[in-house]
């Protein structure tokens, strides 16, 4: 093995417990979306839920399968406030317009 | 970090470091594929929200038994099969080359029962009328986003499980490192993650209470 990949192998915590842990509370989450689901919530408050449970799960991802948590600060900050910000830019171009389509609608 | 990286880690980008995060170019490089293909995921994700706003009557297809049992079981099988990975993953690490191989296939089989599963769902609507251009609700766009967005993430899920087997056969004969199974773990994660939007999204925002 080389010097370099002794030094790029060096950070790699996490234990089975902590995989599973995740697992787990991942599993619940989805459980609990679709509870809300199964329990009739109106739409709007379950759009808003659900993507914040979405977010939730995703963020678990990334910090834990995914190693960013054990990265380095700057992979992270390379690579999440792009791809968030380019993901606003397109929200920017969706929302007026669709809600503008949403009162078009015929009633 | 720990005191004994060697200096070329250790300069700061500034000085000279020649890897300034730390991580190998493959991993780097799966990284910036993710990124890409999760920009292409939220543009379909937004164009399916944004048509389903703009239409009056969106239809609501899935019953609670059996589609959103069904979609809650590839989402299991999906979240499982990200588990056994990380696990793999670790024993890689490790350097137990025979536990990396079993936790490979078992991530492999969790690939495969989603596939499964979600193509028999597939063949459901199918029967229904529901095609990509058309179906008895007369929204023909609900096809169009719900196989476009559902056909993208099973084609990932494919060329993920064939990425997997390769990289499972490869590794058991000595061919890849740790790190190789590392990268092919953050992609098949990356897929695991598309999913935890797309299963809301589509199916639990679509429930039908009338049947």
């Amino acid at each position: 093995m080389t010097a370099q990949s002794d030094v790029l192998d060096a950070h790699k915590p996490g234990s089975t417990r902590l995989f599973v842990t995740i697992w787990v509370v991942l599993l619940v989450l989805t459980f609990v979306e679709v509870f809300l689901a199964y329990e009739r919530v109106p739409v709007n408050i379950m759009l808003t839920v659900l993507i914040g449970l979405s977010l939730i799960k995703a963020a678990l991802i990334m910090s834990y399968f995914m190693h960013l948590r054990f990265e380095r600060l700057g992979l992270f900050l390379t690579l999440i406030p792009a791809m968030v910000f380019c993901i606003c830019m397109m929200l920017i171009m969706f929302f007026p317009d669709s809600v503008r389509l949403m009162h078009m609608r015929p009633q | 970090m720990s005191h004994s990286e060697p200096e070329f880690v250790a300069n700061s980008p500034w000085s000279g470091g020649t890897a300034p995060f730390a991580v190998n170019s493959k991993k780097l490089g799966m990284w910036l594929f993710i990124v890409s293909d999760s920009l292409t995921f939220s543009a379909l994700l937004i164009a399916y929200a944004w048509v389903r706003l703009a239409t009056p009557e969106w239809p609501r297809p899935f019953e609670i038994w059996p589609a959103i049992a069904k979609s809650t079981l590839m989402t299991v099988a999906l979240l499982t099969s990200s588990l056994t990975m990380v696990l793999g993953v670790a024993a890689a690490n490790r350097g137990d080359r025979k536990k990396t191989v079993r936790y490979l296939w078992l991530t492999i089989v969790g690939g495969l029962a989603f596939i499964v599963l979600h193509a028999t769902e597939w063949v459901t609507l199918i029967h229904e009328g529901v095609t990509p251009w058309s179906n008895p609700w007369g929204v023909p766009l609900f096809g169009g986003t719900f196989f476009g967005l559902t056909g993208l993430h099973m084609l990932h899920v494919t060329i993920g499980v064939l990425y997997l087997a390769f990289i499972s056969v490869g590794y058991s004969r000595g061919k890849f490192k740790p790190e190789d199974v590392e990268v092919s773990g953050l992609y098949w994660h990356f897929v695991d993650l598309v999913w935890m939007f797309i299963f809301p999204m589509v199916y639990l925002l679509s429930v039908n209470y009338k049947g």
